[in-house]
């Protein structure tokens, strides 16, 4: 049977119809799942995708990371379950502590949009196994918040646990401390990052590539990993 | 109904876009004596009944809680409006 994988809608959600997709495309099932109910529909893993939650009233993802669904999701993190957040997802996994640090405002100031290449630091992820350590990948990013920071203690660990999954290469996009763009948990379960793994999934209308153009799928592998992760858990 | 004035900042060893880019529009309108702004945020909560050292703790709470996110920003206030700030307000 498919491996269900659950997207949550906010109000101001963009990106969930492309996360459903992106799961479909990856050989799961995509269930849409409802920030106002207090019911998971026993997905095995679940996507927060990106968008503008609560038009970004005061602050990205604070008000999203409150509403009832959340209680549901940070218990069925905290016992394992896989957990992507997307950008505006992101923000609303370190609103909810399920992940430590903050987003702020890009340095520069300015909303960013860009196929943005990025190395894959920790492939040992839910999210992320299908990975090799190391690889570069080049997956979209758009954001006016994503310039990723935290205290000085939390770096350290973050960086000496290899809790950093996912670094920026090329130009750091937003001001993030140490090119930081992806991180994950203890457990390896819960993953956050800036970048879009949903806008690269399918031939046609991912990001250039040397071989065609929008012809990038590097985004793909984040939800196979997943897919395999609930596999091994299961098997 | 009396009125709790909670003031947030952002950490003041974190760069504040918003207030760089005041500052930057000051300067340009040859205000450049003023060297620096930061921005935060002033939110006032409204309380029915009298405003006691329990309700503003309680506010202290849910300042830190979710006005605030500790990780980047402070609450540096969190205090009863003055009559004549909430008449102020209310005039409008």
């Amino acid at each position: 049977m498919a491996a269900r994988i659950g997207v949550i809608t906010f109000p101001g959600s963009l990106d969930d119809r492309d996360a459903q997709r992106a799961v479909r495309l990856a050989g799961a099932e995509p269930v849409a799942l409802w920030h106002g109910e207090h019911d998971l529909k026993g997905v095995d893993a679940i996507v927060l995708p990106g968008g503008f939650s609560y038009g970004d009233y005061l602050r990205c993802g604070a008000i999203a990371a409150r509403s009832p669904i959340m209680s549901e999701v940070i218990d069925a993190a905290n016992s394992g379950m896989p957990v992507l957040g997307i950008c505006n997802g992101f923000q609303i996994l370190v609103e909810s502590h399920l992940l430590p640090g903050g987003l702020i405002r890009n340095d520069h100031g300015d909303f960013v949009c860009r196929d943005q290449r990025l190395r894959v630091e920790n492939n040992s992820t839910d999210w992320t196994n299908a990975f090799t350590a190391g690889q570069e990948i080049t997956i979209p990013l758009k954001n006016g918040e994503g310039g990723f920071i935290a205290d000085s203690e939390t770096i350290a660990r973050l960086e000496g646990d290899g809790l950093v999954v996912f670094r920026y290469l090329d130009v750091n996009p937003n001001g993030s401390i140490n090119d930081i763009a992806g991180i994950t948990n203890d457990r390896g379960n819960v993953v956050g990052l800036m970048p879009h793994p949903e806008h690269a999934i399918e031939p046609g209308f991912g990001p250039d590539t040397p071989d065609a153009m929008r012809s990038g799928i590097d985004g793909l592998p984040f939800f196979t990993s997943a897919i395999a992760a609930l596999a091994l858990s299961v098997g | 109904m009396p009125t709790i004035v909670v003031e947030v900042m952002p950490k003041a060893e974190l760069l504040d876009p918003q207030g760089k880019a005041v500052s930057g529009a000051l300067h340009r309108l040859g205000k450049g004596h003023f060297t620096n702004v930061r921005v935060g945020k002033r939110f006032e909560l409204t309380v029915e009944g009298p405003v006691t050292e329990a309700v503003l703790a309680e506010v202290r709470d849910i300042a830190e809680d979710m006005l605030a996110n500790l990780v980047i920003e402070d609450v540096v206030s969190v205090h009863e409006a003055s009559t004549e700030t909430v008449a102020a307000g209310e005039t409008h």
